[in-house]
C-alpha cells in the first residue's frame, strides 16, 4: 500500500542512491567526518566503548553515518595439517591465494550504515506535520522548520535511523545531501569515500552494478555475499541506500526482513473502527440495558 | 596502508578487484588485514629473519629471475678476499671495532680491478650471488617458526606466491610504513625487501618495486628539501669542516663520479647560485664557504641530550610535537625544561608548547612551572587549506595545493614566518660589516609577496627550485644543470618542475583522458618519472620483457628509448649494447647501456651494499634492543651499531637474556589509526575527528588478558624503565600470541596518538619508548621493545614516581 | 564488556546482534503520553455517556468529566513535542496512513464539540450549539478513544505493531472503564447506575482483552512479564478488579465505597496505560524482538526478501 504521490511532474529527478558495497569498506570513517562537516551536525564526544573500533555506536539524530565494525572468527574448515597442502594446491592452480575467510578463521567485517530512503518510508507515512516530505530525487528529507518533535518517526522506523536531538528537540536524520544534489554534486561521503564502497548514482545503474558485484563475490566464494533492500518487492519496497552485506543483516544490527508498518494500517484502521462502534455499543448497553 | 594511507589504498583495492593477491605481514591484524587475501602476524622486529628466509628460499629453489639478476645486478660482482660473513663471525662481519662500536668497511668492498672482477656464471666463491646464499642459508622456514613464530604453511604461502607472481609475465610489489623503518635494523629491512626485489626482478617495472608509505603527507617533500640537518636539497649531503671553502673537494667527497650523482658538481653550484646568486662566483667557489659545516651528530635525539647538557639553548619547533611523537617523552619534556627559548608554530596549544605547565612531570611534581626557566613563544600556524604550496606523496609525486581562505587573524604559514624572520634579520644586519653575517646578507631573499598578509609567493620559490637557464629560460631538465656558474637551481631533482613556465605540480588532467601512466597528473621527482630505473623494465637487449609489462623499449629504427608515457630513466639514446669507451669514466657516460640503477656508481641494482651503510653490506637478523628473547641465530644478540643513550634519563629494560628481563616479559608496539594524526596535534584539537576515537586504549589477546587479569573496556596499565601509562582495554583476537623459540610471546599495541591536551586526550605511548637509534638514520626504535601490563589504572601524583622505580629496581636498573 | 569480538555469532540463527544493541529506536516520547491515553480515552468516552443519559446529573458530570479531560489532553501533547511551540503545525494537513495526524483533527474536532456541549450542559444556555455539539461530541469520542491504540501500533515496536489487531480494542475497554469509574465517583448513586454498568462492563472488557493480547503476542509479549511493564500491568490488574468489585458490591448503597472503588479503577486503568507504555520502550531495546519474528518469517518463506544471496532464486 502507498500513498506516495508524484506531483513534481517536469521537474522529477531520476531516483537516485546509494549502493554501499560493504566488501570494500576499510573502516576509514571518512564519511562520518564528510556527513558531519558538510551537513553541521553537532559533535557528540562519548568515549571508548570497547566495541571494536565503533565509538559512535548507532545512527541518530547526530549521526547520519555510522561505520560498524564486526570481528568474527569463522571456524576451520580443515585440519591445521591440511592448511599447506590445499594451499599450495590452489597456488598450483593460479596465482591466486585461498581467499582468508575460508582458510584462516578471522575476519572484520566494516560497513557504513545510513538512512535507507525507503522507498515505502514509514516515518514519512506516519508524520503528522508533513515535515518529512519526499523530494524530486525520491530521497526522504526532514524539513527542520516545520518538525515540532512530536517524535512519531523515531520509533515508526524499522532501522532505528531517526532520533530526536535533545537540545533542540526536532528528529535529524541524512538528508541524502538534498542541497548537493540540487547542485549535481554527490553526497559528501560519497565524495570522500576513498575506496568507492559509497557509490552515488542512479538507482537502476546502482542496481546492475550491484547485481555484477554479488555474482563476483559469490563465486570468489564468500557464501553469505548478499544484497540488502535492493529489490522493489521487499517490505520497503527497496530502498534508495541499499548494500552488500557480507554477513546477515543482524550482524551489523540490521532487521533481516524489515517492513514498512503502512502495509498493515489496513488492519489496524479496522480494528480502531471496530474497537470504535464496540465502545459505541457498549456504552449504549450500559445507559440502557439496566432496569430503569 | 588502510589506516595510514586510506585514499591510496583504494588502489590496492583496485588491483585486487583486477586479481592480485595482497598479503598483509604484521604482528596486528589491522583494517588493511581486512582487506587482503592472506594476514600473517609476526613478531615485531622480526621482520629480517622472515625476509631473509624469502630471500633463501628463491635462491635454494632457484626462483630468481636469472637474466635480470646477472645483468642488472651486482651479482656476478667478486667480493674482496678479506671480507667475513657473519656466518663465518658468529653474527658479525669483518671489520668491527670494538672500542669504537662501529665497522671500518674496507673489507666489504668489492675486488673491482679494471675490468672489474665479476663471473656471470654467478659461481665464484667471493661473487655476490654465493655470499648472499652462503650469509642465507640458514635462514629456512624452521627458523622463521622459532624466530618470527610463524607457522612455515603461512610463510610458504608468501613466499610461493611471491616467486610465483615474478618474472616476465607478472610482477610484485612489497609497500611497507614506519613498521619497518623505525628499528634499530630498520635500514636493513628495507634492503631485505630490496633484495628480494631484485632478485625476482621486480624493480624499474610496472607492478612492481617497492612503494616507502611514508609517516605523514608531506614528510616525503620534508626529506627532498630537506628539514635534515646533514641534508641540502635533492639528498646533496651537508658539507663537513674537512673541505674548508674548496668546492672541488666537497664534490670529490661526496659522491662518486659515474652515474646520475657524476654530475654533483653541476647539482651544488646550481643550488648555491641559486641562493647565492650575484655573490657566488667561480672564485670563490660559488659561495660553498656560507653553507654551515656538520660538526656532530645534530639529529633530533642527540640533540635532545645537548639541550640535558645546556649545549642547545633555543628551540624552534614547527609541525612537530616531540613531547608526544618522540621517543622518552619525560627526556624530550626535560629537555625542553633546560632550554633557554622555545618558540612553537601550530595550530593549537600542543604539548610541545604546554610543556611548561600540563605534562606527566608536572602532575608527578617532578617539573614544577615556577622553577622551569624557558621563554615559551606559542605563535599560531595557518593551517594547510590556508596556505599554498606542493605536497609531495610518497611516490614522489608533487601536487600543487592552492590556498582556500586567508588565515585567521595571526595565523601565518610557514612559508610567511621563514621569509619575514630572515628579512628581519637581514635588516638588522644590513649595515654589518663581520665576515660571519656575509651568508646571511649575500643570500637572493627576493621573494615576491602578495596579499593581505605579505604573504611570499609559494610558485616564485618553486621557480626557484625549479631553477633557470643562462638565458633566463626556465630548466626542463636536471641535465640542464652546469658546473659553471651558469644555471640556477634550487633542487636539481625537481628541475623541470617549472617547465616551459607552467606549475607541472598543479596539473589535473584526469585519468579519463590519459593512460595508465597519468604522467600529466602532478609531477614526479626526478623529471616526472613515475617509476624509476624503468631501463630494468626492458631486456639486456632493450626489448620488454613480454608484451603484457612493456613500459619502456629501445627503438632500432629512431636509435632512441620509447616509452608508454612515463620519463624514461635513461639517457634516451643510449643503446642497450653501449658500453662505455677508456675515456668515459665519469657522470652518465661511464654506464653501460644494460645498467639501469643510474644512481650507482655502476648502473647496478646492489643486492650487497660495499659502502655507504654502517652496519653491514647484506641484512642480517638482530633482535630489537629490547626484545623478550635472545638472538637464537647468532652470538651477536642485538645490532652491534645501534646507537644507544646510557643515561640516567634513558634507562634500558634489561633484554633477552639478561637478569631482570622477565620483569618486561611482553612485546610492545606501536601503531596509528586512521582516526587520528601522528601525534594527535591535528586530530585530537578537531571535534568530527576526536569523537571517533576519543581514548587511548592497548589491544591485548584474550589469552594475554586471561594471563594478567585484564577486563574488556576496563583500564590497564602498561610499564616499562621509563614510564608508565594507562590506558582502556580492547581484548581482540585480531592480536595473535605467537609461538617463538618454545615459548608464547604476547604482543601489547598501543596508539601513539595521545596527549594530555586538546578535546580528547590519553597517555603518550612513546613515554615509554626507550631512545635506541638505527646509526645510518638516527631513527628511533619505536615498534619493537618491551613491557609489562597489569590491570587498573596508575598512580597518580607522586605515586606514579615510585611506582615506576618499583619496576626499575625489580629489573635491576639503576635510576 | 564482553570481548570486541562479541558482536556477533558466526551463524545467524544463533541469535546475531549488534553488540547486543537495539535496532529500531526506543520512543522519544515521555510519561505524558501514556498520560494522554488516559485522560483522552475518559474524554472520549465520557461525552458518549453524557449524551446517550440525555439530561440529569449524570449526563452533566459526565459532560463535565469530557470537557476536564479534554482541557487537560491538549496541553499533555503540546508538552510532549520536542518544539511545543510549533504544536500547530500538525493541522497542516490531513494523513490517513499517519494515527497522529487523523487523531489531531479527531481531538480538534472533539474539543471544540465537547467545549459546546458541555457549555450548554453545565449552563444552560447555547441550546442551539450544545444541540449540534453533544451528538458530534460524542461521535467523536469513540474514534478519540480508539485511535491511540493505532498510533501505537503504527510503529516498529514489536510488542506494539504485533498487538495492532489488539491495542485499540484495549484502549476502548479503558475508555469505557475511565469514563465509568469517573462518573461513578462524581454522581449520586441513585443516579449513576449507567456508570456503575459501564464500569463493570469496561472492567471486564479490559481485563480480558488485556490478557487477550499478551497471550496472542506470544514471545513478543515477554516485556508484560518482566520488568516495569509487568509490575504496572499486575496493579492495573490489581486495582481494576478491586475496583470494580467494590463498585459492583457496595456502589449502589455507599457513596465512599463508590468512589473509593471508582479510584482504584481509575488509577488501574492509568497504569494499564502505563504498562503498555513502557511495554515498547522494553521491546524496542532488546534486539531479538526484532531479529526473532523477522527470521521466523523468512524461515517459513513468508519473508519479502530484504535480503538475497546469488543463490536464492526468488527475485
Amino acid at each position: 500500500m502507498t500513498f506516495t504521490v508524484r506531483t513534481y511532474g517536469p521537474d522529477q529527478k531520476p531516483r537516485q542512491g546509494f549502493f554501499t558495497d560493504t566488501s570494500i569498506c576499510i573502516g576509514c570513517k571518512a564519511c562520518e567526518v564528510a556527513c558531519k562537516e558538510w551537513n553541521q551536525v553537532p559533535v557528540q564526544i562519548g568515549g571508548f566503548t570497547g566495541k571494536s573500533y565503533d565509538n559512535t555506536e548507532a545512527l541518530g539524530a547526530n549521526t547520519w553515518r555510522h561505520v560498524a565494525f564486526i570481528e568474527q572468527r569463522k571456524e576451520m574448515t580443515f585440519a591445521d595439517g591440511l592448511v599447506e597442502h590445499a594451499a599450495l594446491e590452489q597456488l598450483a592452480a593460479q596465482t591466486g591465494l585461498q581467499t582468508y575467510q575460508e582458510g584462516d578463521g578471522l575476519r572484520w567485517l566494516m560497513a557504513s550504515d545510513v538512512c535507507k530512503h525507503c522507498t515505502h518510508a514509514a516515518c514519512l507515512d506516519v508524520c503528522p506535520t508533513g515535515a518529512l516530505f519526499r523530494t524530486e530525487f525520491d530521497t526522504v528529507v526532514v524539513q527542520d522548520d516545520i518538525c515540532n518533535g512530536c517524535g512519531y518517526c523515531v520509533p515508526a522506523c524499522p532501522f532505528g535511523v531517526l532520533d530526536q536531538r535533545k537540545d533542540d528537540g526536532r528528529v535529524w536524520k541524512c538528508t541524502l545531501c538534498y542541497d548537493r544534489l540540487k547542485d549535481d554534486m554527490q553526497p559528501a561521503c560519497a565524495q570522500a569515500c576513498p575506496t568507492d564502497s559509497i557509490q552515488f548514482g542512479e538507482l537502476d545503474d546502482l542496481r546492475d552494478r550491484a547485481e555484477q558485484r554479488l555474482a563476483q563475490l559469490t563465486d570468489a566464494g564468500a557464501e553469505k555475499a548478499q544484497l540488502y533492500l535492493a529489490d522493489e518487492d521487499d517490505g520497503v519496497g527497496g530502498a534508495h541506500a541499499f548494500f552488500l552485506l557480507l554477513d546477515e543483516p543482524e550482524v551489523y544490527g540490521l532487521p533481516p526482513d524489515p517492513v514498512d508498518v503502512t502495509r498493515n494500517l489496513r488492519t489496524t484502521w479496522s480494528s480502531a473502527a471496530v474497537a470504535a462502534v464496540g465502545l459505541g455499543v457498549g456504552l449504549a448497553v450500559a445507559v440502557f440495558g439496566g432496569r430503569r | 596502508m588502510a589506516e595510514q594511507h586510506p585514499v591510496g589504498f583504494q588502489w590496492v583495492i583496485e588491483a585486487k578487484e583486477r586479481g592480485a593477491t595482497v598479503m598483509h605481514v604484521d604482528p596486528r591484524y589491522t583494517r588493511t588485514s581486512a582487506m587482503a587475501d592472506l594476514h600473517v602476524p609476526l613478531r615485531a622486529g622480526s621482520d629480517i629473519a622472515f625476509l631473509g628466509a624469502v630471500i633463501n628460499h628463491i635462491l635454494e629453489n632457484g626462483r630468481e629471475f636469472r637474466e635480470y639478476v646477472r645483468t642488472y645486478t651486482n651479482a656476478r660482482m667478486i667480493v674482496k678476499q678479506e671480507f667475513r660473513d657473519t656466518e663465518e663471525l658468529d653474527g658479525l662481519f669483518s671489520g668491527w671495532q670494538p672500542g669504537d662500536g662501529t665497522y671500518e668497511p674496507g673489507s666489504w668492498g668489492l675486488e673491482g680491478g679494471d675490468p672489474p672482477a665479476e663471473d656471470w656464471e654467478l659461481e665464484h666463491p667471493r661473487c655476490v650471488f654465493q655470499i648472499l646464499k652462503r650469509h642465507y642459508a640458514r635462514y629456512t622456514p624452521e627458523l622463521v617458526e622459532r624466530v618470527c613464530g610463524v607457522p612455515p604453511a603461512s610463510f610458504l604461502q608468501i613466499a610461493e606466491t611471491l616467486c610465483r607472481n615474478s618474472g616476465r609475465e607478472r610482477t610484485s610489489a612489497i609497500c611497507y610504513a614506519v613498521g619497518w623503518t623505525h628499528h634499530t635494523t630498520g635500514v636493513q629491512i628495507i634492503r631485505a625487501a630490496a633484495i628480494i626485489q631484485l632478485l625476482l626482478g621486480n624493480i624499474g617495472r610496472p607492478g612492481g618495486g617497492i612503494l616507502a608509505l611514508r609517516g605523514h603527507a608531506n614528510i616525503q617533500g620534508s626529506t627532498d628539501i630537506p628539514t635534515l640537518y646533514d641534508m641540502l636539497p635533492g639528498y646533496i649531503p651537508m658539507p663537513h669542516p674537512e673541505c674548508g671553502d674548496d668546492l672541488d673537494c666537497f664534490v670529490g667527497q661526496s659522491g662518486p663520479n659515474a652515474g646520475v650523482w657524476g654530475s654533483l658538481k653541476s647539482y651544488t653550484v646550481s643550488l648555491l647560485k641559486a641562493w647565492w646568486g650575484d655573490a657566488a662566483t667561480k672564485e670563490n667557489g660559488f659561495c660553498i664557504g656560507h653553507l654551515p659545516r656538520i660538526d656532530g651528530d645534530h639529529s633530533h635525539y642527540a640533540m635532545t641530550q645537548r639541550m640535558i647538557d645546556g649545549l642547545t639553548k633555543g628551540f624552534i619547533v614547527m609541525g612537530q610535537n616531540p613531547a608526544v611523537g618522540s621517543a622518552n617523552g619525560a627526556m624530550q619534556r626535560k629537555a625542553l625544561a633546560k632550554l633557554d627559548w622555545l618558540v612553537v608554530r601550530d595550530t593549537n596549544e600542543i604539548e610541545t608548547a604546554a610543556f611548561w605547565y600540563d605534562t606527566p612531570q608536572t602532575e608527578t611534581g617532578e617539573h614544577r612551572p615556577e622553577d622551569i626557566g624557558t621563554e615559551v613563544f606559542f605563535l599560531p600556524a595557518a593551517a594547510h587549506t590556508e596556505k599554498a604550496g606542493t605536497f609531495t606523496n610518497t611516490q614522489r609525486l608533487l601536487q600543487w595545493r592552492h590556498q582556500a581562505v586567508e588565515p585567521p587573524q595571526d595565523a601565518r604559514s610557514e612559508l610567511w614566518f621563514t621569509y619575514h624572520l630572515m628579512r628581519r634579520i637581514r635588516d638588522k644586519l644590513a649595515d654589518s660589516g663581520e665576515e660571519r653575517d656575509r651568508p646571511i646578507r649575500d643570500l637572493t631573499w627576493d621573494y615576491p609577496v602578495h596579499g593581505p598578509h605579505d604573504e611570499p609567493d609559494g610558485e616564485a620559490v618553486l621557480r626557484e627550485i625549479n631553477g633557470r637557464r643562462a638565458d633566463g629560460e626556465f630548466v626542463t631538465k636536471s641535465q640542464e644543470l652546469a658546473p659553471d656558474g651558469s644555471t640556477t637551481c634550487g633542487s636539481w631533482i625537481h628541475a623541470g618542475i617549472y617547465a616551459d613556465g607552467v606549475n607541472q605540480s598543479a596539473r589535473r588532467k584526469p585519468a579519463s583522458e590519459q593512460n595508465w601512466v597519468a604522467a600529466e597528473w602532478g609531477w614526479a621527482w626526478p623529471g616526472n618519472r613515475r617509476i624509476l630505473y624503468n631501463r630494468a623494465s626492458a631486456d639486456p637487449e632493450g626489448r620488454p620483457w613480454s608484451e603484457r609489462k612493456r613500459y619502456v623499449w629501445w627503438s632500432e629504427e629512431k636509435q632512441a628509448w620509447q616509452s608508454l608515457g612515463d620519463e624514461i630513466d635513461f639517457p634516451p639514446g643510449k643503446a642497450p649494447d653501449h658500453v662505455p669507451g677508456d675515456d668515459d669514466t665519469t657522470g652518465m657516460e661511464a654506464l653501460r647501456g644494460d645498467a639501469p640503477f643510474i644512481l650507482h656508481p655502476d648502473g647496478l641494482g646492489w643486492l650487497y651494499v660495499p659502502s655507504g651503510l654502517a652496519d653491514g653490506p647484506l641484512p642480517t637478523h638482530y633482535e630489537p634492543h629490547e626484545s623478550p628473547f635472545a638472538n637464537s641465530v647468532y652470538a651477536q644478540d642485538r645490532s652491534p651499531t645501534r646507537e644507544t643513550f646510557h643515561t640516567a634519563d634513558n634507562p634500558y629494560n634489561p633484554s633477552g637474556g639478561e637478569a631482570g628481563a622477565g620483569t618486561f616479559p611482553f612485546v610492545l608496539t606501536t601503531y596509528r589509526l586512521t582516526e587520528h594524526h601522528t601525534a594527535g596535534g591535528m586530530s585530537r584539537s578537531v571535534p568530527h575527528l576526536a569523537e571517533l576515537q576519543p581514548e587511548l586504549f592497548c589491544e591485548v589477546s584474550p589469552q594475554l588478558a586471561a594471563e594478567r587479569g585484564l577486563e574488556h573496556g576496563g583500564w590497564a596499565t602498561i610499564a616499562t624503565a621509563r614510564a608508565a601509562i594507562e590506558a582502556r582495554v580492547l581484548v581482540t583476537e585480531r592480536i595473535q600470541p605467537l609461538h617463538v623459540a618454545g615459548r608464547t610471546a604476547h604482543q601489547i599495541g598501543l596508539p601513539y596518538h595521545f596527549g594530555r591536551r586538546g578535546l580528547v586526550t590519553g597517555d603518550s605511548a612513546n613515554d615509554l619508548l626507550p631512545i635506541v637509534l638505527d646509526l645510518n638514520t638516527h631513527i628511533n626504535e619505536f615498534k619493537a621493545a618491551t613491557c609489562d601490563i597489569r590491570p587498573g589504572r596508575r598512580p597518580r601524583g607522586p605515586a606514579l614516581l615510585a611506582y615506576v622505580e618499583e619496576y626499575r629496581r625489580r629489573a635491576g636498573v639503576s635510576s | 564488556m564482553s570481548p570486541a569480538n562479541a558482536a556477533a555469532g558466526t551463524r545467524a540463527d544463533a541469535g546475531a546482534s549488534y553488540y547486543g544493541q537495539p535496532i529500531i529506536k526506543s520512543p522519544v516520547w515521555t510519561a505524558e503520553i501514556p498520560a494522554y491515553f488516559f485522560f483522552g480515552g475518559l474524554a472520549g468516552a465520557s461525552a458518549g455517556l453524557a449524551y446517550l443519559s440525555g439530561e440529569g446529573p449524570l449526563a452533566r458530570r459526565a459532560w463535565a468529566t469530557a470537557l476536564a479531560g479534554i482541557a487537560v489532553s491538549a496541553p499533555l501533547l503540546i508538552a510532549d513535542l520536542g518544539v511545543p511551540t510549533r504544536f500547530l503545525h500538525m493541522l497542516r494537513m490531513v494523513k490517513v496512513t499517519s494515527p497522529m495526524s487523523v487523531g489531531t483533527w479527531i481531538l480538534t474536532g472533539f474539543g471544540a464539540a465537547t467545549t459546546g456541549a458541555a457549555a450548554h450542559a453545565l449552563t444552560g444556555r447555547l441550546p442551539r450549539t450544545g444541540a449540534a455539539c453533544r451528538p458530534a461530541a460524542a461521535l467523536l469520542g469513540l474514534p478519540l478513544s480508539t485511535y491511540t491504540g493505532a498510533l501505537l501500533a503504527q510503529t516498529s515496536v514489536p510488542v506494539w505493531h504485533e498487538a495492532r489487531r489488539h491495542l485499540p480494542v484495549v484502549f476502548a475497554a479503558g475508555a469505557a472503564l475511565s469514563a465509568g469509574a469517573a462518573a461513578t465517583a462524581l454522581t449520586s448513586p441513585e443516579h449513576a447506575a449507567a456508570a456503575r454498568r459501564l464500569t463493570m462492563m469496561g472492567a471486564v472488557a479490559e481485563l480480558a482483552s488485556v490478557h487477550v493480547m499478551e497471550r496472542r503476542l506470544g514471545e513478543l509479549g515477554e516485556p508484560y512479564r518482566g520488568g516495569q511493564a509487568a509490575t504496572f500491568k499486575r496493579l492495573a490488574d490489581g486495582l481494576v478488579a478491586a475496583g470494580a468489585v467494590t463498585v459492583a458490591a457496595s456502589g449502589r448503597r455507599s457513596r465512599p465505597a463508590a468512589i473509593a472503588g471508582a479510584s482504584a479503577v481509575l488509577a488501574g486503568a492509568a497504569c494499564e496505560r502505563y504498562s503498555i507504555f513502557r511495554a515498547g520502550f522494553q521491546s524496542a531495546a532488546d534486539p531479538k524482538y526484532v531479529v526473532g519474528p523477522q527470521r521466523a518469517r523468512i524461515a517459513a518463506g513468508k519473508s519479502r526478501g530484504a535480503s538475497r544471496k546469488a543463490a536464492d532464486t526468488s527475485s
